[in-house]
């Protein structure tokens, strides 16, 4: 059932933080409306869930969301959100980040976050910059892009997250641009009922920073573009298997969406939890209170 | 954590055990439950230390990535209501410092246990030195002020842990707990304290209702003169946001007012300042009777304590102290002590350091004179004796007129 956005406003979001630093057709909003979509679907106790974020624009969001929020240190957000899960694996963490915050300064924590599978579900905001800062080279920049510091066209070959985080073996990992509405909410929503890291990136654009610069001002060109430059999984693999020459060389430049990985797979939190209750000296508690 | 559990786990009453173990001890016996780490010489013991026996306690152990990782996950931890500890040296600590000030910032109690060892960058690694003395002050950008503890024994390292547990839980602040390298792999005999020994403090717990709640102002309806907020543990229901943004009471963003960002930072740095009393712990001897003084930290201070026996004997007039809380600095007791001697000694195991607010606080009231070493040995007594006997020899040579 989804609600509209004034009663998802009214009954999630902290009033004392309107009006929102984010620019006139920045995509962090619709990711926030998704999620928000996802937990009202999945009735999550907002008592019992965490929001954890790191530096830049998309991590701004916990700050927006009537919950328990943290916002950290650049980069840092997966290696404070281990701190809560495994301090407290009863609570619901999820992590917000930016490209720049994820595969960027946080890289190594992201790789160890996804090897260690701790349970939390992380929602990249994919905006290919550095939105906060003005609008700088990201490890996710297409190639040839004009940035803030590639002012003759970036040369180097961007990152792939959600083909990173499938690759270490995230149990989940599905990617969407914000134009596509409905997927997105049905991957935040499977990514929080997976028992271990789930990763979920989105495509959202930032006309301030990125899109000015490589005409993308316009939010109508912008969605255009995710229409132009995304390809489904199962089509992508179906020409490469079987399309003519012409099909496959429409590949180049197309990004990939869908759902990359759903297993399942047994958490690090889990694991731990079940070698401490073998270990311990005394009985276990009963039941971990909220406290 | 119930001290009699951990008394078990821990074994017999008398032992002899290393400096980093130490550590773990008084970690435990304040109720500890959480520890991040990176292995790093000579502090990897206390994490070795820490995965065996937290999780006999049903405490978690998880080595991270780095130590940024490390100092990330303590705060997290801390903020769900743990006791969270993560242990370093030199390099490492310099990775944690952006970190250090997220805990100041966001009034996240953790213990962070350097054990000080050569530098800079990997220097010599497992040698003993006294070179992060004011990056422990000043390493992580921004004003703001730490609490550091420096104990100089097996014994006293396990207590001062436990202090460093509950200074950090009073006052809602990152701790630091060094000792030297020296120590953390010296053995020595120690003592499992009581429950009637020692005392474990807990952070102040909300006491208002969820509408009255403010995640981050000071004090509460009872003691509206505390400078330290109440702590509703993450999943309690509060929703606390916490941002290392200058925020405001509600903990929310507020970097533009000029108001909010100097209420905050001083009320940060008073709450520390304010309650110097209950956190500054020092050593004497021959306090009265001196015209001399030794003042020193750490292991150092052990060599200083046979110097100063010897000089006595010499007919030396020689008093000590031992700083044991290095930060906030004691500038009081340094002036008392400079009031009455008209010679300081200040050995350290660095190019000098802690002679700086040393001098400060004397403010030319007594000659100050570094005895510096480097290269990872510690002063021996004799070193100190004869350091001393050249001061006095200079002073008297500088001033034979005033005499
Ligand atoms: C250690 C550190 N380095 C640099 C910065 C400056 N900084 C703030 S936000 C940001 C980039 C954020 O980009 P991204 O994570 O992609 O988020 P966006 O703003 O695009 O949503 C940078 C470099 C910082 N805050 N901390
Ligand atoms: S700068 Fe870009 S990412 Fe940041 S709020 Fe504006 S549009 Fe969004």
């Amino acid at each position: 059932m989804i609600k509209d956005a004034e009663t998802l406003r009214n009954k999630y979001l902290r009033d004392a933080m309107f009006p929102t630093i984010f620019c006139d057709g920045c995509g962090i909003g619709n990711v926030l409306q998704y999620t928000l979509w996802a937990i009202d679907n999945l009735g999550l106790d907002m008592d019992r869930t965490v929001f954890v974020s790191g530096i830049g624009c998309s991590s701004r969001l916990p700050g927006y969301i009537k919950a328990d929020g943290l916002h950290t240190t650049h980069g840092r957000a997966l290696a404070f959100a281990t701190g809560v899960k495994v301090a407290n694996p009863d609570l619901t963490v999820i992590v917000f980040t930016g490209d720049g915050d994820c595969a960027g300064i946080g890289g190594n924590h992201f790789i160890h976050a996804i090897r260690r599978n701790i349970d939390i579900t992380v929602i990249a905001v994919n905006n290919f910059t550095y939105g906060m800062t003005g609008g700088q080279v990201a490890p996710t920049t297409p190639i040839g892009s004009i940035t803030t510091t590639t002012p003759y066209g970036s040369a180097e070959p961007p990152f792939d997250m959600s083909e990173m985080a499938k690759v270490i073996g995230a149990p989940y990992v599905a990617r969407w641009p914000v134009t596509y509405p409905y997927q997105p909410i049905k991957s935040i929503e499977a990514g929080v009922q997976k028992r271990g890291f789930a990763f979920v990136e989105l495509f959202a654009p930032c006309p301030t920073a990125y899109g000015r610069r490589n005409k993308l001002r316009n939010i109508e060109q912008a969605w255009q573009w995710y229409r132009d430059h995304v390809i489904l999984l199962d089509d992508y693999e179906r020409i490469q298997r079987f399309g003519s020459a012409e099909e496959k060389r429409s590949l180049v430049g197309k990004l990939k969406i869908g759902v990359f990985q759903d297993v399942e797979k047994r958490s690090f939190t889990d694991a731990l939890e079940e070698q401490i209750a073998s270990l311990r000296v005394d009985k276990p508690e009963p039941e971990r209170q909220a406290a | 954590m119930d001290t009699n559990l951990v008394r078990q786990v821990l074994g017999q009453k008398v032992q002899f055990i290393h400096g980093d173990m130490a550590c773990v001890y008084g970690a435990l016996l304040a109720g500890c439950n959480f520890f991040a780490g990176y292995p790093i010489t000579p502090a990897t013991e206390v994490a070795e230390g820490m995965s065996e026996l937290l999780p006999k306690l049903g405490g978690r152990y998880i080595q991270m990535e780095d130590e940024i990782a490390s100092m990330g996950a303590i705060i997290g931890a801390s903020w769900t209501g743990a006791k969270a500890m993560t242990s370093t040296s030199g390099p490492g600590f310099s990775l944690m410092q952006e970190n250090i000030g997220y805990a100041v910032m966001s009034e996240a109690p953790c213990v962070i246990v350097n054990v000080q060892r050569s530098g800079p960058s990997t220097g010599q690694p497992t040698l003993p030195a006294q070179g992060d003395m004011m990056q422990a002050r000043w390493g992580t950008h921004g004003d703001h002020e730490i609490i550091m503890l420096y104990p100089y024994s097996v014994q006293e390292a396990l207590e001062m842990t436990i202090t460093a547990f509950n200074l950090a839980e009073k006052y809602r602040t990152p701790v630091l707990l060094f000792i030297d390298a020296e120590l953390g792999h010296m053995q020595e005999k120690v003592v499992i304290p009581e429950d009637d020994e020692f005392e474990v403090c807990y952070r102040q717990t909300v006491t208002v209702s969820k509408e009255e709640y403010q995640a981050f102002r000071p004090g509460n309806n009872a003691h509206p003169d505390r400078l330290v907020p109440e702590f509703a543990p993450f999943g309690s229901g509060y929703r606390t946001y916490v941002t290392g943004l200058t925020h405001n009471e509600a903990g929310l963003p507020r970097t533009n007012s000029p108001e909010i960002h100097d209420r905050m930072i001083r009320r940060l740095c008073e709450k520390i300042l304010a309650n110097r009393a209950d956190m500054t712990f020092f050593k004497e001897s021959y306090a009265d009777d001196c015209d001399i003084a030794l003042v020193a930290y750490g292991i150092t201070a052990r060599a200083c304590e046979d110097a100063v026996a010897e000089a006595r004997e010499r007919g030396i007039k020689v008093g000590m102290l031992r700083l044991i809380t290095i930060w906030p600095f004691p500038e009081d007791l340094i002036q008392q002590w400079a009031r009455k001697v008209r010679l300081m000694v200040v050995p350290e195991m660095n190019l000098g350091q802690m002679i700086h607010p040393i001098r400060e606080a004397v403010a030319g009231q007594c000659r100050v004179v570094p005895l510096n070493k480097i290269g990872g040995e510690v002063h021996t007594p004799g070193e100190i004796l004869e350091g001393m006997v050249r001061a006095i020899e200079r002073e008297r040579e500088r001033e034979p007129a005033a005499a």
